[in-house]
């Protein structure tokens, strides 16, 4: 679980809601749950609510590494147990 | 035929009622102002329960059809065009010529006579356009609630060429399949309409009359075309697993070839839903013999209805009757039947 | 489709297979499950398994609610929309799901239940607001991707005064679910390293995924739901098998970080809390691994609201949905698999919901089963 998918903010409404879209294909969703979202921004929504934003830079990292056939390495270090 | 009667159909705010069934004074005037107005033709000039016509000498086909599409009016179309246009079709996949076609409206009580009216019109620009009268018809009206606004059955009649014989079960190994556009336009522009799934899209269903481009198709493929069909309910899904069945063959396709708009592609992401199992009401698959599958291929695409027609695939042996596909990825999938009803997905 | 397509390309796929070839070492066999039903959809509707070597297996895990869903919490699920005064709200893909006797939501609405299909809680919402005369419950189902929604709503129907508003919930968590599996896996089937969650994951962070590495020393890579990510993630687990290392790794850094999504976990905070034990179809019931309402919301919990029975639930005795779920048996290695059991004719959840294991392998998978017969 769960199919959420990646659209794009085009405007903000009242009471934590937001117009997006996907190609074409538009909503209105509830953004209650992400901070700050601003118009422009990429928001991963499920059953009608942004759970997310897209990083743009990390998802281009991301991109990068696939085509390299590499992999990622996360830029905050955590505890690693050998 | 004119009748005398007390008052005009008040056609922007009266509604159906039990006595436009009932066969009296208020039903003639029903079919006279507002079906004979739309459908208009010499044979419902004549004013008969019946239609006559000439037969001429040759194979004949006929085929019925039920109407039940909720919305009534949706982007790119209503009940009245999708009946019209989705009974021609059913005549042309058999190579056929259509010639005729009649209509039963089952109308609930209550059901505005504007809407009733808009319906028919549309109904008589699509056969007029598409060259195929209406000859005879019915009404009939049920109390409130029995029917989900108004229900329109059909049956149409065409003419075969001699030598043709396109059957589900002429599909031969090594046939190509030609898929005439793109995938889900009508079913995705259904979906943006129903009240629970509140999208929006500027996407029009595809419903259109084919047997235009059929007729193109068989003056350059004639017998070499074997099988031909709309993916209607189901999606084209539904339509290869039949013929596959059908036919005791497989099918081999490239995911890559097969064209869905942006929109609809991007409905079914949001929806959870498979565009090969999305409705089409403009849409043909034609199984072609290898030899002239180019050049059926290129007459498609020089019919209005046929620009983006491509080659998605071939028929192949399979006791299994599988329809599989390549993905786009570069893996191997099957594109199985829809099973229940497509409702869309959380997970 | 931005951020989709990209991740979706043959040509790096290509890549990234061969490099999954060259690191796989062929002395050793690697099995990774993939907790997500939404991974096990994406991994068949893509055919990932033709791009991964031989010694590399994908087990599908029990992440997919629809699926652990005990039968007894469907029969509950009917009974509540039999009532007269009720109209029960719930997801599409639970419509089918079979109960005890072959009964399902579906089936009850065509013999007259009031069951409504909703995209949203703000569609059920939106329908108790606008039919004040109805008891319009909403069939909550889903892990932590699903719960803070739920959680919204409750706090928006008590912020509007609603009274005619519950829900009937089913949520459950998902780090109780993996040490389950774990837990159990004495019993069958060895587990190398976890595909995490995508949205799970984007709510509740990587942090939870910590004991998994530390306790039981298996990697987890916390992938992203496309399938570029998932061969990038397989390639991850990997290189951490062979290395010896057993961390939790995050591939899906553009929508997750290590705490995951403070307000909406505030929000199921505040809204629910834990119960002692749930069922879970296939894992048993499971400590401290399902959600209910707190007693201040009382009135929108449907099970106090209706005083409703708990109900054992009666499934098929053949079905290995259980097997399934933990990853021990293959969809083909059921009886019923496409014999009693189709997508047409349910007999259990792996196989009405799109994303089961079962379902998956029959929609997207099941002509691999008669190329290995004839090979």
């Amino acid at each position: 679980m769960c199919l959420a998918i990646p659209v794009r903010v085009n405007a903000l409404l009242p009471g934590h809601m937001a117009q997006v879209s996907l190609n074409g294909v538009s909503m209105a969703v509830s953004v209650a749950l992400v901070e700050d979202v601003a118009v422009g921004d990429y928001v991963l929504v499920h059953v009608g609510y942004a759970l997310a934003r897209i990083d743009p830079l990390e998802a281009a990292r991301t991109l990068a590494a696939m085509r390299e056939a590499g992999v990622i390495v996360e830029r905050e270090v955590y505890h690693e147990i050998y | 035929m004119t009748i005398a009667v007390l008052r005009r159909l008040d056609l922007s705010r009266g509604h159906v009622d039990l006595s436009h069934g009932a066969g009296g004074r208020a039903m003639v005037q029903l079919i006279a102002d507002i079906f004979h107005s739309a459908l208009d033709n010499e044979w419902l000039r004549r004013g008969n329960d019946q239609a006559a016509f000439d037969v001429a000498g040759g194979r004949m086909v006929m085929t019925t059809d039920g109407y039940v599409v909720s919305p009534l009016f949706f982007p790119g179309g209503d009940i009245g065009s999708l009946a019209v246009h989705g009974t021609i079709n059913d005549i042309a996949m058999g190579g056929a010529r259509p010639l005729y076609l009649s209509a039963s409206f089952i109308i609930e009580e209550g059901f505005p006579l504007a809407d009733l009216k808009r319906i028919a019109d549309s109904m008589g620009a699509a056969a007029r356009t598409a060259g195929v009268p209406v000859v005879t018809g019915d009404t009939k009206v049920v109390e409130r609630g029995k029917a989900d606004g108004v229900f329109i059955a059909t049956t149409g009649i065409g003419l075969v060429p001699q030598g043709l014989d396109l059957s589900a079960d002429k599909a031969r190994p090594g046939d190509r399949v030609l898929l005439s556009g793109s995938l889900g336009d009508h079913g995705v522009a259904i979906m943006s309409k129903r009240q629970n799934l509140s999208f929006e899209t500027d996407l029009l269903s595809d419903s259109a009359a084919l047997h235009g481009l059929v007729a193109d198709m068989i003056a350059v493929g004639g017998a070499d075309i074997h099988v031909m069909r709309d993916p209607t309910r189901g999606g084209l899904a539904a339509t290869l697993n039949e013929l596959a069945h059908q036919s005791g063959v497989g099918f081999r396709l490239e995911e890559s070839a097969v064209p869905v708009k942006p929109e609809v592609a991007a409905a079914c992401e949001l929806l959870g839903l498979d565009p090969l199992h999305v409705a089409n009401e403009g849409k043909l698959v034609a199984l072609v013999a290898p030899e002239s599958a180019e050049a059926v291929l290129a007459a498609m695409r020089a019919h209005p209805l046929g620009r983006e027609a491509v080659q998605i695939g071939e028929v192949v042996a399979d006791p299994q009757h599988f329809v599989q596909m390549a993905t786009d990825f570069g893996g191997g999938r099957i594109v199985d039947w829809l099973s229940g009803e497509q409702l869309p997905r959380i997970c | 489709m931005k951020y989709i397509d990209e991740y979706r390309d043959g040509a790096v796929a290509r890549t990234l297979a061969a490099r999954i070839a060259r690191q796989a070492d062929p002395r050793i066999t690697y099995r990774f499950m993939e907790f997500c039903g939404g991974h096990t959809h994406a991994i068949s509707r893509f055919g990932i398994a033709d791009l991964l070597p031989g010694n590399v297996r994908m087990i599908h895990g029990p992440g997919c609610p629809v699926c652990v869903l005990p039968t007894g919490r469907i029969d509950m699920a009917i009974r509540l929309a039999r009532l007269p005064q009720v109209t029960l709200c719930t997801y599409g893909d639970l419509m089918r799901v079979p109960g005890s006797a072959g009964q399902s939501l579906l089936k009850a609405k065509a013999a007259g239940a009031d069951v409504r299909m909703v995209y949203s809680t703000l569609d059920a919402i939106r329908i108790a607001e606008t039919e004040p005369g109805r008891e319009v419950v909403f069939f909550a189902v889903g892990f932590e991707t699903t719960t803070p929604p739920t959680a919204l709503a409750i706090r928006q129907a008590e912020a509007r005064q609603l009274a005619n508003f519950s829900i009937f919930c089913n949520h459950v968590l998902t780090p109780p679910a993996i040490r389950g599996i774990l837990e159990s896996s004495s019993d069958g089937v060895e587990i190398d390293g976890f595909i995490g969650p995508s949205h799970v994951s984007a709510v509740i962070g990587t942090r939870p995924y910590d004991p998994f590495a530390d306790e039981f020393s298996k990697p987890v890579v916390v992938t992203g739901f496309e399938p570029l990510d998932v061969l990038q993630a397989v390639l991850m687990l990997i290189r951490q098998i062979n290395e010896g290392r057993h961390v939790v790794e995050n591939q899906y850094v553009r929508a997750v970080t290590r705490e995951g999504n403070k307000a909406a976990q505030a929000g199921m905070a505040d809204v629910f809390t834990l119960r002692d034990a749930f069922a879970w179809r296939g894992l048993g019931s499971l400590p401290h691994s399902g959600l209910k309402l707190k007693n201040t919301y009382a009135a929108f919990d449907a099970e106090r609201r209706f005083d409703l029975e708990d109900l054992p639930g009666r499934e098929n005795p053949a079905c290995e949905c259980g097997a399934i779920l933990r990853g021990i048996k293959r969809p083909a290695e059921c009886k019923l698999f496409g014999t009693a059991c189709t997508p047409e004719t349910p007999l259990g959840s792996c196989m009405v919901s799109s994303e089961g294991a079962c379902a998956a392998h029959w929609t997207y998978g099941r002509f691999r089963d008669h190329q290995r017969r004839a090979s």
